[in-house]
């Protein structure tokens, strides 16, 4: 084409970069307020949180860089490499926790390197290079369990860490999968499994059951025109299978959970009401968001933030500070600007040549996405508290290097989008 | 990348636009349309202090300080900050404010009982001393803050009833709508709750203002929410500029030490109460702070009710004081003339003298057959055949006269709970006799016995009312008060018994002769140098005869008044007239120059001890 191929930051999409600037920008202004005291108010103080926030955002404009100037199939080569350096640095955690107690950290010199937020990284990588070879058809059983196995085994990894948070996040390569042609069942087997646990938790499970039959003789014989004896058995082995998830959801829900995860999903669901216990993180973001209004109240003015009455405000619950402080505007306007991004980078992830881009640019999309979606949604009293950082956003080195090197690999596939064949 | 599956782009862009619209509409719920956070927000971080006013002073009538206030502190207590607290340290909590681990437990859990959000006292009335100590800590102590308070502090032990004192607000004057009408009261908010701190509450009290701070999630004052702008100044309340004689007041208090009764002192040309004694009195100082309830016990249970406010709240006979009024009624009347006799001729009990051929004798001897006859004469005035619809007639006659005196009806002091006293009239004898009575039957009343009762502020009055030949100004405690000199127009206004200011002349003389004439009742009290003019009354009731004496001086331009009462202590003549004339050489030499009449008198315990037995009846009125 008639760019010059070679000029890196002629190509670049620079809509995306600054759309991460801005984002990164007003994070830090948060991150700020949210940590703000007389004493560390100078901005370049390496004491505060806010100061050491910013020197990570210099190192993070010093790893864009250098991504942006690598080889464009570097990461493509040596996927599976960042893949299996992810994994040992998992499993060096593993194993330091069985040392030293529960820690989802290495220490390295005065830092502290959370694999986890790499791993999703990594696993980035290893899904689109695998998906992105040649002759690999995710229609095929080979495929899908080569690529879940690809997914699940960091998740599995992270979870052994107690940080189902995280682990969570790993649901997020269900898009790139979708898109690549994995059959929309599977999503809707999922919601609906989601459903019917949330459902069992609320109604007693017998009483489910029985609406859950009624409903399907109702379908068989109401509706259906055509009853084939297939249709039924698939029908009544369906109902079979709802029966027993529903019964079994409260077992599961007593022994599979942590006490604590179970009483952030009762306290969600209104079973249990005790806002100075477990409900208390929530009732104070929802106290921060709301008391900001339409227009916030303004820059350090806000009461629940700069006096700390939401706990982890700097990382999970930064969002507080901006509902907080500008209101109405501000947040809806930062929900947009991700917004924007997120269909930015579908509309990037689409025009790519490289089946290995695509995905890759899917698999950014699908992290960043559910991190937002679960952040945000905690913030707001929606979801329950499940401890993902904001990404760009939230305090930590980590999350932030982690988060930029997943962008901007994904933003230097595209920079050579149209001269690679 | 174009490929079969394209199309579900758009299902994952309409995904990713389904969440964030749900994620602004929420946050149009949370930010826009529900206002409840913005309170949340402000119980979290703002923190209402109560600037409560110094409240008003209390001067005597020479600017002597009879109230003023000390500075105390309140532990005021927020249970769910002290809940959330981590490291909460209870023992050297406790500690610091000398209470036990167990109190702690109680008053917390009545803390939480009350509000687990709303601040509320935890500990009363902490000392400056002990606050001082505390207040380093307190920061460690999340949920807990302090709150500065004023006790009143007397300098003399003295005037407890007239001045009364203040206590927490109670539930009834919360809701009661004369008193808490603007919500001005909050729960433990203090009030006056007798005396002149009642009655005098909206002036005294001042007018609260409020502090708001911003508190962190440790309880730590971070300033002053918008530099202030919300913040209002406690307005100081006004002082009081009373008419009492600090030094009159504390002798006279003296004098009644081991007695049961009052003394009042009026001074005639104002009706300003110069003094005014309850015995038994009490250390207004005792009710004041935390030893407030404890003592309160006490006094309320003694069987000499130290409490309770004779001078305005006894309803007494008045006794032969009763006396002046009556032949000053029955001139005005016109049914005797100066000059008209009677015959002491025992048709009521009476003690050994001479017939009274004129009025002045008659006061000076304080005959009761006289008086007899001359009730008589005003109740059966002869306008009706019918006896008893003659005495129907001649009762209502008398009665307004008596109300003029200020009799049987409260006298408008600047006090609360003043008892009226009683002057019978004709539906209180109809429903008592049904409607069958004549003079024959209420005659007790022309000495001052029977169904009349006063009390001894309008037995002060009357004497004022001599003092000043037939008028009176509402007896008042209080000349003006605040900056301004705020004075009550009722308090210039005469009240005039429209009866001739000659006969008062007869009166003033027959009092005189009372202290210095032959015959005279009350000798001892008279005073080297000064004319004093008094009358003598013993009143009969179960025990030993009320002690009652009136007098007032110097004759001419009188500028006290006095009405003493002395509950069983017999005749009038010895105790009442004995501490009156005292009260008078005190406040008119501001020394006493008759020693050993004051020596005596301090150390006399002539009261009959309680509980009361009844004692043989004599029929002796002096």
């Amino acid at each position: 084409m008639k760019a010059r191929p070679n000029s890196i930051f002629h190509n670049v999409d620079w809509i995306s970069i600054m759309l991460y600037a801005t984002i990164v920008l007003f994070g830090w202004v948060n991150l700020y307020a949210a940590t703000y005291t007389e004493d560390s108010a100078f901005v370049f103080n390496l004491e505060s949180q806010h100061g050491k926030q910013l020197l990570w955002i210099g190192i993070a404009f010093f790893l864009a860089i250098t991504i942006l100037l690598s080889d464009a199939h570097f990461f493509s080569t040596t996927a599976y490499l960042f893949y299996a350096v992810i994994l040992v640095l998992l499993l060096v955690v593993l194993s330091m926790s069985a040392v030293k107690g529960a820690t989802s950290w290495i220490p390295i010199g005065p830092f502290k390197l959370q694999p986890s937020e790499f791993a999703k990284f990594g696993t980035s990588l290893a899904l689109a290079k695998y998906l992105g070879s040649i002759d690999i058809h995710i229609r095929d059983l080979r495929t899908k369990v080569i690529a879940f196995g690809i997914i699940l085994l960091p998740a599995a990894l992270i979870l052994l860490q107690h940080d189902a948070g995280s682990a969570m996040v790993f649901a997020s390569f269900i898009i790139p999968m979708y898109r690549m042609g994995l059959s929309g069942k599977v999503l809707i087997i999922g919601f609906l499994a989601i459903l019917l646990f949330v459902l069992s938790l609320l109604v007693n499970p017998y009483l489910l059951s029985g609406i859950i039959v009624v409903v399907a003789v109702l379908y068989l014989f109401l509706w259906l025109n055509k009853r084939t004896s297939k249709i039924i058995i698939r029908t009544i082995l369906v109902v079979l299978l709802c029966v027993v998830c529903v019964i079994s959801t409260e077992f599961v829900f007593e022994h599979a959970l942590e006490p604590h995860q179970k009483t952030r999903i009762n306290e969600l669901l209104g079973k249990i009401d005790d806002p100075q216990g477990i409900g208390y993180n929530v009732r104070q973001s929802k106290i921060a968001v709301g008391s900001g209004g339409f227009f916030g109240k303004g820059f350090l003015k806000g009461t629940q933030t700069k006096f700390n009455f939401v706990p982890e405000q700097e990382t999970d619950f930064i969002f507080c500070t901006v509902g907080e402080e500008w209101g109405f505007m501000g947040s809806a306007t930062l929900v947009i600007l991700y917004m924007v991004l997120f269909v930015r980078l579908i509309k990037m992830a689409e025009r790519q040549y490289s089946k290995f881009a695509s995905v890759y640019g899917y698999s950014v999309v699908g992290i960043l996405f559910l991190h937002f979606l679960i952040n945000i949604g905690m913030v707001l009293g929606l979801l329950p508290v499940i401890g993902v950082p904001l990404p760009f956003f939230s305090y930590g080195g980590s999350s932030l290097l982690a988060f930029t090197a997943l962008l901007f690999v994904f933003l230097r596939q595209d920079a050579s989008h149209n001269i690679m064949i | 990348m174009a490929d079969s599956y394209s199309n579900r782009k758009t299902g994952i862009i309409i995904l990713i636009i389904v969440i964030g619209v749900i994620f602004i509409i929420r946050l149009m719920q949370l930010q826009i349309f529900d206002e409840g956070y913005k309170i949340a927000a402000d119980q979290n971080a703002l923190r209402h202090v109560v600037q409560y006013p110094a409240r008003g002073l209390i001067y005597d009538r020479n600017g002597e300080l009879l109230v003023y206030n000390e500075a105390v502190y309140d532990i005021m207590v927020i249970p769910y900050q002290v809940r959330s607290a981590e490291n909460f340290d209870t023992l050297m909590f406790c500690e610091l404010l000398d209470i036990s681990r167990e109190d702690f437990n109680e008053r917390m859990k009545k803390a939480c009982r009350y509000s687990m959000q709303t601040p509320s006292v935890f500990i009363k009335q902490i000392s400056k001393e002990a606050y001082g100590a505390l207040q380093e800590k307190m920061y460690k102590f999340k949920g807990f803050y302090s709150q500065q308070r004023t006790l009143r502090h007397y300098p003399k032990p003295i005037a407890a009833h007239l001045l009364g004192y203040i206590g927490e607000i109670d539930n009834n004057e919360l809701s009661d709508s004369n008193i808490n009408s603007d919500k001005y009261y909050r729960q433990g908010d203090y009030i006056g709750k007798s005396g002149l701190e009642k009655s005098y509450e909206t002036v005294l009290r001042g007018k609260k203002g409020q502090k708001i701070t911003l508190v962190d999630v440790h309880n730590r004052e971070k300033g002053r929410y918008e530099n202030g702008r919300y913040d209002t100044v406690a307005i100081a309340g006004h002082n009081l500029y009373s008419t009492i004689d600090i030094h009159l007041q504390e002798y006279a208090e003296q004098l009644m030490t081991n007695k049961r009764g009052c003394v009042v002192a009026i001074e005639p040309s104002t009706g300003e109460i110069l003094t005014l004694v309850s015995a038994p009195t009490y250390d207004p100082n005792l009710l004041v702070g935390r030893v407030r309830g404890n003592n309160y016990k006490t006094l309320s249970e003694d069987i000499a009710k130290p409490l309770f406010n004779r001078a305005l709240m006894a309803t007494y006979p008045p006794g032969s004081i009763f006396k002046i009024a009556q032949s000053m009624i029955a001139l005005d009347e016109g049914v005797i003339t100066p000059s008209t006799g009677f015959p002491c001729d025992k048709i009521i009990g009476c003690h050994g003298h001479p017939s009274a051929n004129c009025v002045r004798d008659a006061i000076k001897m304080s005959c009761n057959p006289y008086f007899y006859y001359t009730y008589r004469r005003m109740i059966q005035q002869g306008v009706y055949s019918n006896q008893s619809r003659d005495s129907h007639y001649g009762l209502a006659k008398w009665r307004n006269y008596m109300l003029k005196f200020g009799f049987g009806q409260r006298l408008g002091v600047d006090l609360p709970n003043v008892s009226s006293g009683y002057i019978p009239d004709t539906t209180f004898y109809d429903k008592w006799y049904n409607g069958k009575w004549t003079f024959s039957t209420i005659y007790s009343n022309s000495i001052g016995q029977g169904e009349v009762t006063i009390i001894p502020l309008q037995m002060a009055n009357l004497a004022a009312i001599v003092a000043n030949r037939g008028y009176y100004y509402t007896p008042h405690l209080v000349r003006f008060y605040g900056e301004d000199s705020v004075r009550n127009p009722n308090f210039y206004k005469k009240n005039k018994t429209d009866i001739s200011p000659e006969y008062f002349e007869i009166a003033v003389a027959g009092m005189y002769d009372v202290v210095h004439g032959a015959g005279g009742t009350a000798h001892r009290a008279d005073i080297p140098g000064i004319d004093i003019c008094g009358k003598t009354g013993t009143a009969e009731n179960r025990g030993k005869d009320h002690s009652v004496f009136i007098c007032f001086a110097p004759k001419d331009k009188p500028k006290i008044a006095v009405a003493v009462y002395v509950e069983n202590a017999g005749a009038g003549g010895v105790w009442a007239a004995t501490i009156a004339s005292l009260v008078v050489e005190k406040y008119l030499k501001k020394n006493v120059g008759r020693i050993d009449v004051e020596r005596n008198c301090l150390d006399a315990h002539p009261c009959q001890s309680l509980p009361l037995k009844p004692v043989g009846k004599k029929h002796k009125k002096q």
